[in-house]
C-alpha cells in the first residue's frame, strides 16, 4: 500500500520527463535523418563532417574551453575569499545578484561600455594607452562570457569550500606542510567536486552560446549554437540543425560521464 | 499535504478570478468576438494614431502583434492556431504563402482605394494582378555611409567597399540574401543567380572583403551606425533614413551595379475571422491622406500615388528614397528560390562567416 501511494507520487514526475526530456531528444534525433525536402537520408551527418564543420567544433570547444578556464581562474580564489569573510551570504547574494538580470539586457549593456566611444575606451585614453577596438573582438567575447557565467562556477566551489572542515587544514600545518603544499595536496582535492561541477555548468552552455556571438562578437565567432539557429529560424533546414544538436547532446554526455566518474574514489 | 492541497486549491481560485476579470474588461472595451481585428506587423511599422482613428470611424477594435523576420511570422501563421487578419510580410514571403495556400484572396471591389497605388508597383512577379496582397511600403538595399568618418569620399558602387582603405571600417547585416546579393550584384550577377559557380564566385569574392569588415550584426547595426561605431553599413533604405534623422553625417546610397528592391504588402491570412474588416483596414490604409500621415512617421518609401501630393515636397524629390523609373528597373526583386537553394546560400554565407580576418 505504502509503495503503492509512493508510485503515485512519481506519475506526475514521470509524466513531465516523458513529455519535456524523453520526447524532444527523440524528435531532434528523429528530425536529424530528414533532409530539407522531408526525404530519409543521412546525408546530414555526412556534411556534418566536413572542413567546415569540423572548424566549427573545434571553434566551439575552444573558446567553451578558454571561457571555462577563465571563470574557473578568477573563480576559485573568489569563493575561497568568499569563506574567509564575516558576512558570507551577503557576498554570496551580491555576486549571485546579477544573474537575475536578463542575459540580453547585460550584453546590449557591454556593447555600450566596450564601443568605441564607451567608458571602457575613455578609461584607456585617460590610462595614456589610447583607445583600441574591443567590441567585436575575442576578448571582449570572452570577457563578456566569464561575466555572465561566473556566478555558476563561483557556487559549486564555494558550497565545496564551505563544507571543508578547517580541523585538516590545521593538521596539516601541524604536520608541517607549508601553505602551498596544504593548498596542493589537501584543499584542491578536497574541493574537486566542486570544480567540477562548476566546469560542467560553465562549459556545456558556453558549447552553444549563440546570442553573444552576434551582439558581441559580431558574428565573428561562429559556434554550433549560431550554426542551429541559423538552421531552424533562417533556412528552415531542421534536419541539418537537429543533426548539431544530436552531436551536442553526445557531447555533453560525454563531458558528463568524464567528470562524474571519479566522484567514487573520493566518497 | 494538507497544505500543498490548499495551496494548489489557493492558485487556482486565483487563476479563475483573474480569467473572468481579463474576459470582463475585454468584453467592456468592446474585444468580443465578431468585432476585432488583429494585426500582424513588424514592430514600429504604423503611425499609432492611424490605428486609434480607424477603431473610432469604424467602431471596430484593433489588436496589435508584432514579429521580427518574415520567417518567424511565417512559422507563426503555418502553425495555425492564430487568427491573424491582417499580415505584412515581404514579397518572396508572400510567394511563399500563396504556394502554400496560406492566404484569402482580396476583394478588389471593397478596396477603391487602390487605384492610388503607383501602377509601378502592382502586378508583380510574386504576386500576379494583386490577387492577394496590396503594397504598403517599398524600399532598397544600399549603402550608408558617414561622410565624416570615412573622408570626403563619395562611395557610389558595391566595389568601392572592397577599398582597402576602409579596413576594419564596415557593418553588414547578417542576411545571407542581401550580403550574397551585394557580391552578385558587383560581380554583375543576378541576385537571384541560381548557378553555382557564380554563387562560388561571390563568395570568394566575399571572403577577400573580411578584412574591411568590422562585423555581421542584426538589428543593432542602425544603433552602431548612429552612434559612429563604423563608418559604412550595409542596411536596408528605411534603416538609413532613421540613421540620418539622428545623424546628419551619414548619407545613403544605391550602388549603380544594382540591388534589391524590395515590398511589404498587407496580406489577409486564411485563419482570418473578420475579413470583412480585413478589407475595410486594406482600404483605409490606402486612403492618400492617412498613407501620407503613415509614411512621414515610418520614413520608408510609399507606393501611394496619391499620398505624395500630401506630403513635403523635398521628401519625395529625395532620388535616394524615391529614385526614378531609370533607377528601379535596374533593381531586382527577391525570388523566393526554394528551400534548397536558400539553404546554399546560408551554407556559403556561414562559410563566409567563418573565413578568418
Amino acid at each position: 500500500m505504502k509503495s503503492n501511494s509512493r508510485n503515485l507520487y512519481l506519475i506526475p514526475y514521470i509524466i513531465w520527463i516523458g513529455l519535456f526530456v524523453v520526447t524532444p531528444i527523440l524528435l531532434v534525433l528523429y528530425y536529424s535523418f530528414f533532409d530539407i525536402e522531408g526525404h530519409f537520408t543521412i546525408d546530414n551527418y555526412k556534411k556534418f563532417f566536413t572542413p567546415v564543420y569540423l572548424k566549427m567544433i573545434f571553434n566551439s570547444f575552444w573558446y567553451a574551453f578558454l571561457i571555462t578556464l577563465f571563470s574557473l581562474i578568477i573563480a576559485y580564489p573568489t569563493a575561497y575569499l568568499l569563506t574567509k569573510t564575516k558576512h558570507k551570504q551577503l557576498w554570496l547574494l551580491l555576486i549571485i545578484l546579477p544573474s537575475w538580470i536578463n542575459l540580453l539586457l547585460k550584453a546590449y549593456a557591454f556593447i555600450g561600455i566596450f564601443g568605441t566611444y564607451g567608458a571602457a575606451n575613455s578609461f584607456l585614453e585617460v590610462m595614456g594607452i589610447g583607445s583600441k577596438q574591443l567590441l567585436f573582438t575575442d576578448f571582449s567575447f570572452i570577457f563578456v562570457s566569464v561575466y555572465i557565467f561566473l556566478p555558476f562556477m563561483i557556487l559549486p566551489i564555494f558550497n565545496a569550500l564551505d563544507e571543508l572542515n578547517p580541523s585538516l587544514i590545521d593538521a596539516s600545518n601541524d604536520l608541517g606542510a607549508s601553505p602551498w603544499t596544504t593548498f596542493r595536496r589537501v584543499i584542491f582535492p578536497l574541493t574537486l567536486d566542486g570544480v567540477k561541477s562548476g566546469c560542467q555548468v560553465v562549459f556545456i552552455p558556453a558549447l552553444s552560446l549563440f546570442m553573444l556571438t552576434r551582439l558581441i562578437a559580431g558574428n565573428r565567432v561562429i559556434t554550433l549554437g549560431t550554426a542551429i539557429e541559423q538552421h531552424f529560424l533562417v533556412t528552415q533546414d531542421w534536419g541539418m540543425g537537429s543533426t548539431i544538436a544530436v552531436f551536442l547532446i553526445i557531447a555533453m554526455v560525454l563531458i558528463m560521464v568524464l567528470t562524474g566518474k571519479r566522484k567514487r574514489g573520493i566518497l | 499535504m494538507k497544505q500543498l492541497t490548499r495551496a494548489l486549491i489557493a492558485v487556482l481560485i486565483i487563476s479563475l478570478i483573474l480569467i473572468i476579470t481579463v474576459n470582463k474588461l475585454n468584453s467592456a472595451q468592446g474585444y468580443s468576438g465578431g468585432n476585432t481585428l488583429t494585426i500582424f506587423n513588424w514592430g514600429d511599422y504604423i503611425d499609432q494614431d492611424l490605428i486609434k482613428r480607424f477603431e473610432k470611424e469604424t467602431g471596430i477594435k484593433v489588436i496589435y502583434e508584432t514579429f521580427d523576420s518574415n520567417e518567424a511570422m511565417l512559422t507563426k501563421i503555418e502553425q495555425g492556431g492564430t487568427s491573424y487578419d491582417i499580415a505584412i510580410p515581404s514579397e518572396y514571403a508572400i510567394d511563399k504563402m500563396i504556394k502554400e495556400n496560406l492566404l484569402i484572396p482580396i476583394d478588389h471591389s471593397k478596396v477603391p482605394n487602390l487605384k492610388y497605388i503607383d501602377p509601378r508597383f502592382m502586378d508583380l512577379s510574386f504576386d500576379p494582378k494583386n490577387k492577394y496582397s496590396v503594397p504598403y511600403f517599398w524600399g532598397t538595399v544600399g549603402i550608408a555611409y558617414n561622410k565624416a568618418m570615412i573622408g570626403d569620399i563619395e562611395i557610389t558602387s558595391w566595389d568601392d567597399l572592397w577599398d582597402p582603405k576602409f579596413k576594419n571600417q564596415i557593418l553588414i547585416v547578417d542576411g545571407a540574401r542581401e550580403v550574397m546579393g551585394m557580391s552578385l550584384n558587383s560581380l554583375g550577377y543576378s541576385l537571384n543567380d541560381t548557378n553555382e559557380k557564380h554563387l562560388i564566385e561571390a563568395k570568394e569574392k566575399l571572403d577577400l572583403l573580411t578584412p574591411n569588415i568590422k562585423a555581421i550584426v542584426g538589428d543593432e547595426i542602425r544603433m552602431l551606425l548612429e552612434t559612429e561605431e563604423a563608418g559604412i553599413g550595409l542596411v536596408w533604405s528605411g534603416v538609413a533614413q532613421e540613421i540620418m534623422w539622428e545623424n546628419e553625417d551619414v548619407e545613403y546610397v544605391v550602388p549603380e551595379e544594382g540591388s534589391n528592391l524590395w515590398f511589404d504588402n498587407m496580406v489577409i491570412p486564411k485563419t482570418s475571422k473578420n475579413p470583412e474588416a480585413a478589407h475595410q483596414f486594406i482600404n483605409f490604409m490606402l486612403d492618400p491622406e492617412i498613407a501620407a500621415q503613415n509614411t512621414e512617421y515610418v520614413g520608408y518609401s510609399t507606393p501611394n500615388k496619391g499620398a505624395l501630393e500630401y506630403m513635403d515636397e523635398e521628401v519625395i524629390s529625395d532620388e535616394r528614397f524615391y529614385p526614378d523609373e531609370e533607377l528601379t528597373s535596374k533593381l531586382e526583386v527577391y525570388e523566393n528560390l526554394g528551400k534548397r537553394m536558400l539553404a546554399y546560400y546560408n551554407d556559403l554565407f556561414l562559410e563566409f562567416k567563418m573565413h578568418p580576418k
